[in-house]
C-alpha cells in the first residue's frame, strides 16, 4: 500500500471535524452500554474504533449514523445532530452494513445502479463496480457471490452515492487473508480521495495497516485513543531485546535498546546470533487496556 | 461544533455542482421497478402467487359443478367473485410477508441509511403489489369468462363498481399489511403468522363457502374485515340481479361496501403510521 500524506500543521483539514462527540451516552435498561465518550475525527482522516464485544463500539456507531438514539451527550456528525437525520445529510454518508442479506434476486449491476438513483450526485455504477474487484461478477445475481464478494457489494453501494464520510462496521470479519488485504487496498484507495472514514473492527493489524488514529472502547468509555504507533504508550514502552548465547535465549527489557545492542556486539565481536529487537506489539497494548478497564 | 468548520470537502469528494436529492416518486419508480424484478425472479413463489387462485377455482368448480336452486347462478360464478376478493386481499398477505422478510434480512436497515424517502419504499410496495393483483384478476377473469360461464358484465357501471371495490379494497388490504408485517417476531416466522388469520378469514368472508350459509356470529366477525365486503362488491358486478337472493342482506349493500373499504384505507393509515417499525424487535 502507498503511504498517505501525513497530517501537518498547515493542512486546512487538520482544523475541520468530521465527527465530534462529547459525553455520548446510552443506556439498554439497566445495563450502560456507552458512558461518557469524547471523539474527535478530523476529515480526511481514517479512524478505528477497537473494542472487544459489547464493549460500546456498534452503539456508538449506530448513534453517528442516526440508526439510533442518544440518552445523553452532544454529537455532531458532519455538522449535522445524527439524532435528527435529514435526507440531504444522508446523501453524504455512507454506511457498510457488517451483516446485510438484502437483494439476493439481483444483479450486482443492477443493485449499484438502483442504489445510485437515490443520490444527487452518484458515482459511476460501472466505475464503482471495478473499484471494488466486481467486474466479472456485475452480471451475477447477488445470490451467487461468495461472502466476501458480498461484503464487496456492500462497499460499492456504501460509496455510489460519493460520501464525505463512510462507517465500516467490522468490514473483514470472515475474510481470508488475501481477500482481507485486498480490501485493505480498496479502503486505502478509498482514503485516498480524501474520504474521511470511521472503522470499527476487533483486528489490531487492520487497525494497524488502516488507520490514522485508533481510539479503544472498553466498558463504554474510551480506554486510549493515539497514533496505532504511539497508543497506550507503546513507542515509549521498553523495548526487549534477545539473542541466543550458549544453546540458551536470553532476553533484556531496556529503555535503551541501541545501547543494548551495541554491547552485545562488542561482546559477541561483530554478528549477534538470533538478535531480535522488539516493542510491545499493539495486540500487547490493546490487551493491557482491555483488561485495565475490565479490572477498574 | 459550528456549520462551517464541517463544510469544506476535498477535491475528489465535492459535489459537482447541481446535486439536487431526487425526487420521492422519482426513487418510488425505481424502487417499483427493482421490487417487481424481485418479485418475479421468486419463481416459486410468483408462480404459488398466481396459480393458488385458479388452482382453488378449478378444485371448488369441480366439486360444486351445480346451480343455486332457482336463481340460474352456478357454484363457480360465486367462487369467481369470492376468489377475486381473496386474490387483492393477497396485497395484505405480501406485504405483511415481503415487508417482515425486509426487516429481517437487512433491506430496511440499509434504506433508512441512505436518503431514500420512506415514502418511495412505500411507492415500490405497491406498485408491486397492484401489479401482481392486476395480473391475479385478469387470469381469474379470463378464466372464468372462458370456461365458467362467467357473465362479462355488459354495462359501464358495473366495469365503474368494479374498479372502486379493487381499488379501496387493495389500499385497505396493502395498509393492512404493512401494519401487519411489525407483528411477526422474525422474517422466517411472518408466513406462519400472517397466512393463517388469511385463511381464516377467507373462509368467513364467504371466499369458499357461501355467506348465506354461515352463522350469523361469523358473519358478524367478518364484517369487520375488508375482505366480505370486498367479495360482497365483486358478487354484485358479475352476479348481478339474479345472486341478490343469496346475499345474506338481499341486497349487495354498496354503500356500505364504501363505507366499511373506505374506513379501513383511513385506518390502515393511521395503523401504519402509529406502528410501523424500520428494525427489528431484537435490534430495540
Amino acid at each position: 500500500m502507498v503511504p498517505r500524506r501525513p497530517y501537518t500543521d498547515d493542512d486546512r483539514s487538520m482544523t475541520q471535524t468530521a465527527v465530534k462527540v462529547r459525553g455520548l451516552a446510552k443506556r439498554y435498561g439497566d445495563v450502560r452500554a456507552v458512558g461518557g465518550i469524547d471523539l474527535d475525527i478530523r476529515q480526511g482522516e481514517v479512524f478505528a474504533i477497537l473494542g472487544p464485544n459489547g464493549a460500546g463500539k456498534s452503539t456508538t456507531v449506530e448513534i453517528l449514523e442516526g440508526y439510533r438514539t442518544r440518552d445523553a451527550g452532544e454529537v455532531s456528525v458532519l455538522g449535522t445532530d445524527p439524532g435528527r437525520p435529514t435526507r440531504a445529510w444522508r446523501a453524504r454518508l455512507g454506511i457498510v452494513l457488517q451483516t446485510a442479506n438484502d437483494a439476493a434476486e439481483l444483479t450486482v449491476r443492477e443493485t449499484v445502479r438502483h442504489f445510485a438513483t437515490y443520490y444527487p450526485d452518484p458515482r459511476d455504477p460501472d466505475e464503482v463496480i471495478a473499484r471494488v474487484g466486481l467486474e466479472e461478477k456485475a452480471g451475477s445475481r447477488i445470490r451467487q457471490l461468495s461472502g466476501g464478494q458480498r461484503r464487496r457489494v456492500d462497499v460499492a453501494l456504501g460509496i455510489i452515492g460519493r460520501p464525505e464520510l463512510i462507517f465500516l462496521d467490522e468490514p473483514t470479519t470472515g475474510f481470508d487473508p488475501e481477500a482481507r488485504r485486498r480490501f485493505w487496498e480498496l479502503i486505502d484507495s478509498l482514503a485516498h480521495d480524501g474520504t474521511t472514514i470511521l472503522l470499527t473492527t476487533h483486528y489490531l493489524d487492520e487497525a494497524e495497516a488502516l488507520a490514522d488514529r485508533v481510539a479503544v472502547i472498553a466498558r463504554g468509555r474510551i480506554a486510549a485513543e493515539g497514533e496505532p504507533a504511539t497508543l497506550g504508550g507503546r513507542a515509549a514502552a521498553k523495548a526487549t531485546v534477545a539473542w541466543a548465547e550458549d544453546g540458551v535465549r536470553r532476553t533484556v527489557k531496556t529503555d535503551e535498546p541501541t545501547r543494548t545492542v551495541a554491547e552485545l556486539s562488542r561482546r559477541f565481536d561483530g554478528e549477534i546470533p538470533e538478535l531480535t529487537v522488539t516493542r510491545p506489539t499493539l495486540e500487547d497494548i490493546y490487551l493491557d487496556l482491555v483488561q485495565g478497564a475490565t479490572h477498574e | 461544533m459550528s456549520e462551517s468548520t464541517t463544510a469544506a470537502v476535498t477535491a475528489d469528494t465535492a459535489r459537482r455542482g447541481g446535486g439536487e436529492l431526487p425526487s420521492a416518486l422519482r426513487i418510488g419508480w425505481a424502487r417499483a421497478v427493482v421490487e417487481t424484478k424481485m418479485f418475479f425472479r421468486e419463481k416459486d413463489s410468483a408462480i404459488f402467487i398466481f396459480a393458488f387462485p385458479i388452482i382453488m377455482l378449478i378444485i371448488f368448480g369441480t366439486i360444486f359443478s351445480g346451480q343455486f336452486e332457482g336463481t340460474g347462478v352456478t357454484v363457480s360464478q360465486v367462487y369467481v367473485a369470492g376468489l377475486l376478493g381473496a386474490g387483492v386481499m393477497t396485497a395484505f398477505q405480501s406485504l405483511a410477508i415481503g415487508i417482515a422478510v425486509d426487516r429481517e434480512d437487512g433491506t430496511l436497515k440499509r434504506l433508512a441509511g441512505t436518503p431514500l424517502p420512506r415514502s418511495s419504499y412505500f411507492i415500490g410496495k405497491a406498485a408491486q403489489v397492484l401489479l401482481s393483483s392486476a395480473i391475479q384478476a385478469v387470469l381469474l377473469l379470463a378464466i372464468g369468462f372462458a370456461f365458467y360461464d362467467l357473465p362479462v358484465p355488459a354495462d359501464a357501471g358495473r366495469w365503474m363498481t368494479f374498479a372502486w371495490v379493487a381499488l379501496l379494497g387493495i389500499n385497505g388490504s396493502a395498509l393492512l399489511g404493512v401494519a401487519a408485517s411489525s407483528l411477526p417476531r422474525s422474517g422466517r416466522s411472518a408466513a406462519a403468522v400472517v397466512t393463517m388469520p388469511f385463511v381464516v378469514l377467507q373462509f368467513i368472508s364467504g371466499v369458499y363457502i357461501p355467506i348465506s350459509t354461515l352463522p350469523e356470529w361469523l358473519v358478524r366477525i367478518a364484517s369487520f374485515f375488508p375482505l366480505k365486503w370486498m367479495c360482497q362488491g365483486f358478487r354484485s358486478v358479475f352476479l348481478g340481479d339474479a345472486g341478490l337472493s343469496l346475499e345474506v342482506a338481499k341486497s349487495y349493500e354498496l354503500d356500505r361496501v364504501a363505507l366499511v373499504l373506505g374506513a379501513w384505507v383511513l385506518g390502515g393509515l393511521v395503523l401504519c403510521l402509529t406502528t410501523f417499525r424500520w428494525k427489528s424487535r431484537r435490534d430495540g
